[in-house]
């Protein structure tokens, strides 16, 4: 127990958790952005792994990192649009496309690394983003020491969150996605069109779950791993479920489960994580967000619309 | 009335309008013109071609021939914005209005830029409190829509369209949902909507409302403009022949011989809420053999609980469900067809069929424990149901192995009536069995449900339409917040006393559950 | 836009479209091995080639599919009933690990026929709970089943390596995390004695004519295929909906763990976390392309392993990356998902 109170009360053990949540609110953020306009997306674990390998490849070819974040934007968008084009004005199952799109996605990053790096065995590195050295951020009390090790990335992650947050809530795009989301008849009967709000709403999603992709080979780490995605792209789906579908909801999901995973890492190292395999410490995040879904499932405020395909003029 | 003068202009005109799906043309060559200040009827049956003709000039469908002309302005075809933006506003008959968000949210939708920063709802309020004033529409804007009652969706619906500065409104069925009492006050309201120079599309069925409040009428039929003329010179039988194609029959239907004994019984049963609409509080009912009871009222007050319940989908909360003189010891849609309880659902497509199945797959949804023999099921039975079924019910179709969704709703219609009453029920409940079918397949069902009180079923009728129920039911009750009437027999009260019932004024105490 | 059902398909559109999809399938794939600098015919060819070039081809090729064939057909009775069962990687894991559990000594002395018996209705049981506890959740409390499926592979994975590394650990693995090899009674033997091809590979077939009797022929199947379809039709008609679906994962979990039972008794004789290569999650995919019939599965199944054997050939001899099959797979699917859909409705402009 007072392994555990010091864990918590360090200062890198707190950095740490905002660095692991920063790719999850990333993909949270997209995910919930794509189902507050009616549109779920499986395609999230595979964009994730495009945005991890585009971000890098394009730093690694030679563009800067913010090339690199643009690069994995761009690409999720275009994972983004392929998945639109298929379940908005088609109307096809979003399940079975959604996981068509990870399949894919997961498959030409693949793909393209071997072509790029036919030989290689240890995968090329490159120099991540450095930690973002704001004036007077390190004198801070408490949370300085938390707060100057984090990179601009995270920085712009946890922005995004607001601006995300204050879009859907305060303007008439926002509202329009939203409604989109409940009830797209109103939407086409106000002269709004369905199918241009939700097509644009999952490709600005994909890019964001996307560059949460490229926070792993641009930030967290330096290279691109095949596995390195490893199931966050379904946590995220968990957390938005978790947040009730609200973005400041669903970020505190995201530091609560990010808080549990440095604690499991942490725990790997006390005498406790010497007694138990490190497997049940892994296993941990992925049952915690079983039992999230679980909890939340009766509170839960379902866009009314979510996979709800739209076709005009038919009620 | 107003917009009689010669001096009034012209605001809307749609020339030619033709519009096919497939073989059927659902518009052909309809000339429509609408001047300012003037109430126009659209009359026409179901499939006659109303909506389609809104939805053109909506632009929801493009047309394949023929010209929108907006205030003199062409209107371009194919842009649901288009009309929207020359000042024509339209209430739906499913209203189009999300749940989750505030009335001010859903007026305020679409009206700015997407990509203004802020949505100014604080002034919007405002002005939408002017506009519910001026016009009689009290609405709280900061309310969610999602708790409102039908007649204030209504408002809000007609908001949306006075909000956006709408010179042309178009009404769609807008007193199906409304208590007769409630449709006095909207007629009041579109009264001094033209008043002020608004025109109005009132689209309808009832020859009643459409003599009321119309200016002129525009009757449709099979597509095609069937007559045009003014309410002043015409009457109920003239419409109601141009609507047609030929007189209307008169319904004579003979009351039942001799009220049977009570089959089924409620005492006191209050239910959970069902639907939109709220649970039975403390009902009370007999359902008799040999007799047509009726549940008349507004759609969404708690007619969907006493179906559900009737039909197996609910258990009471309280009081007691009585059946042949004991109550069950178990309750659901197996124990209700096992106790011969034929249901006729509310919403044939979504409850009464499997849309993407045949016709034989469709016709032994109910049936098929009793063609299962170890488990497996005899297709060559359930065809032959199947069959007995298309043939005795006119289910017109080329073939049993068709996909129900290819049927058309009359069709689809008898399949269900006929799965219900080939098994021989001895109660059949029968929600809005007539809802969105021709005149034809109306008078089918309607005669297959007197044959079987005839025959010695009991009947139990849920309608929101009044004359449908005021021609078949030998008793009727009123629905109001979860509450029902005493029963009146046939003849014994008029739509007037219903309407009272209706809408919850001649019940002596406010419901103790809610 | 709108989509207008056509009422009487025709041929043309019902056959062409299909193939359409699958040129427009090997048109990106040309297009994918230009990229790597080979030659799109002859890589195609060599694709062939090695998926059913010759006798040794062809037998790698149907052993590869036999795992495809429980797991598309898990995947298929389940999306059949809507179920969204994306958890039959872990199943087919759980169904390994129950084998090799009972399989390396537990139940010595046993005959093989009866040992085999237990063997496969104990992974299948395992599988079966695996996906009844999300499916309850699903119907008790509306808890989506995607995602928990989804997040149990992770979970079962995890306790899979705990106890290679753990209690089922081969000592004699030099240190590998692996189980001990199968008991010799506890294998599937050869169907033809010298050829590799096992007795998994005809009790998946026998599986797929199951389910196929299932789906076609009994009162159960048809209230599967009708809760699927519409589940709230089907509640109204008295049918019992959450019965129905905890029924249809017991089959589908079940369905999916004996292929982790097939690949262990059959192929491997233990269990190591290589085992499947994602076979759960191809057979989706597997599922897709067999518009969910249990027939259509087997020849599925034998296509998406030949092109994954055929793929893994070519690699070796033209150095186009054997990812190539993983791409050619999803664009498949997502070609023929709208193929099949234009196929039954056209595109109306206005």
């Amino acid at each position: 127990m007072a392994e555990i109170l010091d864990i918590l009360a360090s200062a890198t053990f707190w950095a740490a958790v905002i660095r692991i949540a920063t790719p999850l609110v990333l993909a949270t953020l997209g995910e919930l952005v794509c189902e507050r306009a009616g549109v779920l997306n499986l395609g999230i674990e595979g964009i994730m792994v495009a945005g991890a390998f585009a971000g890098w490849f394009a730093v690694w070819s030679g563009a800067g990192l913010w090339g690199g974040v643009a690069t994995a934007f761009a690409t999720g968008m275009a994972f983004g649009l392929l998945h639109a084009l298929l379940v908005v004005p088609l109307g096809l199952s979003q399940h079975v496309v959604g996981l068509g799109v990870t399949l894919l996605a997961t498959a030409a990053a693949s793909y393209t690394y071997r072509l790029a790096l036919p030989q290689v065995t240890s995968p090329p590195r490159i120099a991540p983003f450095e930690p973002l050295a704001l004036p007077g951020l390190a004198d801070l009390p408490l949370i300085g020491p938390v707060l100057m090790v984090q990179t601009p990335l995270t920085w712009a992650a946890f922005a995004t969150a607001a601006a995300v947050a204050l879009v859907l809530a305060r303007t008439p795009l926002g509202l329009a996605l939203r409604a989109a989301g409940e009830n797209p008849a109103a939407v086409e009967a106000q002269g709004l069109s369905v199918t241009g709000l939700r097509i644009g709403a999952v490709m600005a999603g994909s890019g964001l779950m996307a560059v949460g992709g490229a926070f792993l080979t641009l930030s967290a780490f330096n290279a691109f791993f095949f596995e390195m995605v490893n199931g966050r792209g379904w946590i995220a789906i968990a957390l938005v479920v978790f947040g009730a579908w609200a973005p400041g909801r669903a970020v505190l999901g995201a530091l609560l489960f990010a808080a549990f995973d440095a604690l499991q890492i942490r725990l790997q190292q006390t005498a406790l994580g010497a007694a138990l395999p490190y497997q049940i410490f892994l296993m941990a995040p992925f049952l915690l967000s079983i039992l999230a879904l679980v909890v939340m499932s009766r509170r839960a405020a379902v866009p009314a619309a979510l996979m709800v395909p739209y076709r005009r003029g038919e009620r | 009335m107003t917009g009689q003068g010669a001096a009034t202009r012209e605001v809307l005109r749609l020339e030619g309008i033709t519009r096919a799906f497939g073989p059927v043309r659902a518009n052909d060559g309809i000339d429509f013109a609408l001047a300012e200040g003037e109430i126009v009827a659209l009359l026409g049956e179901n499939g006659a071609g109303k909506t389609t003709l809104m939805n053109i000039l909506f632009g929801h469908y493009a047309a394949d021939a023929g010209r929108v002309t907006v205030f003199g302005r062409p209107l371009p075809p194919g842009r649901p914005g288009a009309a929207l933006a020359a000042g024509v506003g339209m209430v739906h008959q499913h209203f189009t209005l999300a749940d989750h968000l505030t009335v001010a949210e859903n007026i305020v939708l679409g009206t700015v830029s997407l990509w203004r920063p802020g949505l100014g709802l604080a002034a919007a309020a405002a002005r939408i409190a002017t506009l519910a004033r001026d016009f009689g529409l009290a609405v709280d804007p900061a309310a969610r829509v999602g708790g409102l009652s039908v007649g204030e969706r209504q408002r809000v619906e007609i908001l949306k369209a006075l909000y956006r500065d709408a010179r042309i409104l178009i009404l769609d069925e807008p007193t199906a949902v409304l208590t007769p009492q409630e449709s006095e006050a909207l007629f009041a309201t579109l009264r001094r909507m033209v008043a002020r120079g608004l025109s109005i599309i009132f689209i309808s069925h009832k020859l009643k409302e459409v003599l009321a409040v119309a200016d002129r009428v525009v009757v449709l039929r099979q597509g095609r403009v069937a007559g045009a003329m003014a309410t002043a010179g015409t009457d109920r039988a003239r419409l109601a022949e141009l609507m047609v194609g030929a007189a209307l029959p008169e319904a004579r239907i003979a009351p039942a011989a001799a009220p049977g004994p009570a089959i089924l019984r409620l005492a006191a049963v209050s239910t959970a809420p069902a639907g939109a609409g709220p649970g039975l509080a403390g009902v009370d009912l007999v359902l008799r053999a040999g007799t047509i009871t009726a549940i008349a009222g507004v759609s969404g007050n708690g007619q969907a609980a006493l179906a559900a319940l009737v039909a197996g989908l609910a258990r009471p909360r309280a009081g007691r469900l009585v059946l042949d003189g004991a109550e069950p010891a178990s309750w659901g849609p197996r124990q209700a067809l096992a106790a011969g309880i034929g249901r006729i659902p509310e919403d044939r497509h979504r409850e009464g069929a499997v849309a993407d199945f045949d016709l034989v797959e469709n016709a032994i949804l109910e049936r098929y424990p009793a063609l299962t023999r170890a488990g497996l099921l005899s297709w060559r039975a359930a065809r032959r149901w199947a069959g007995r079924i298309i043939a005795a019910y006119d289910v017109r179709t080329p073939s049993a192995a068709l996909p129900a969704r290819l049927l058309s709703g009359g069709n689809l219609q008898k399949l269900i009536l006929g799965r219900v009453l080939e098994a021989g029920p001895r109660i059949i409940l029968a929600c809005q069995p007539s809802r969105g079918l021709d005149v034809g397949a109306t008078a089918f069902v309607h005669g297959r449900l007197v044959a079987a009180r005839d025959g010695g079923a009991a009947v139990l009728l849920v309608s929101e339409d009044l004359d449908e129920i005021l021609g078949l039911a030998d008793a009727v009750h009123v629905m109001s917040r979860g509450r029902l009437s005493p029963a009146f027999r046939r003849g014994q009260a008029s739509a007037a006393d219903l309407g009272l019932w209706m809408s919850g004024e001649a019940f002596a105490e406010e419901p103790h559950a809610a | 836009m709108r989509l207008e059902p056509i009422a009487r398909p025709s041929a043309a559109r019902l056959f062409g479209l299909p193939l359409a999809a699958l040129a427009a399938t090997l048109a990106i794939g040309a297009a994918l091995v230009l990229a790597a600098g080979g030659a799109p015919l002859a890589v195609f060819g060599l694709i062939l080639e090695g998926a059913a070039g010759s006798r040794f081809a062809l037998l790698e090729t149907l052993n590869r599919a036999t795992p495809l064939i429980f797991t598309g057909l898990a995947v298929a009775v389940a999306f059949r009933a809507r179920l969204w069962n994306i958890g039959a990687e872990g199943q087919l894991y759980l169904g390994a690990l129950a084998t090799a559990v009972l399989g390396t000594g537990a139940l010595a002395g046993w005959p093989a026929a009866g040992l085999l018996a237990a063997l496969a209705r104990a992974a299948a049981a395992v599988g079966a709970a695996a996906l009844l506890g999300p499916a309850l959740l699903k119907t008790r409390l509306g808890v989506d089943e995607v995602v928990t499926t989804l997040l149990l592979n992770f979970v079962i994975l995890l306790l899979v390596s705990m106890l290679l590394e753990g209690v089922l650990k081969d000592p004699r693995a030099m240190g590998w995390p692996q189980s001990a090899r199968l008991l010799p009674e506890a294998r599937l033997p050869r169907i033809v004695a010298g050829l590799r091809l096992h007795w998994g590979f005809l009790l998946a077939l026998a599986a797929a004519l199951a389910v196929w009797f299932v789906e076609a022929r009994t009162a159960f199947g048809y209230e599967m295929r009708a809760v699927g379809l519409n589940a709230r039709a089907a509640a109204y008609a008295g049918i019992p909906v959450g019965r129905v679906i905890a029924r249809t994962a017991v089959l589908s979990g079940g369905l999916a763990a004996l292929a982790g039972f097939s690949e262990v008794a059959g192929l491997r004789g233990n269990l190591t976390l290589a085992l499947s290569p994602g076979f759960g999650y191809t057979g989706i995919i597997v599922a897709m392309l067999a518009l969910l019939h249990p027939l259509g599965v087997v020849l599925a199944a034998v296509f998406v392993a030949g092109i994954f054997v055929g793929a893994d050939a070519m690699s070796r001899a033209a150095g186009v990356p054997s990812y190539i099959a993983d791409l050619l797979l999803a664009t498949a699917l997502l070609a023929m998902v709208p193929a099949l859909m234009f196929t039954r409705y056209r595109l109306a402009w206005g």
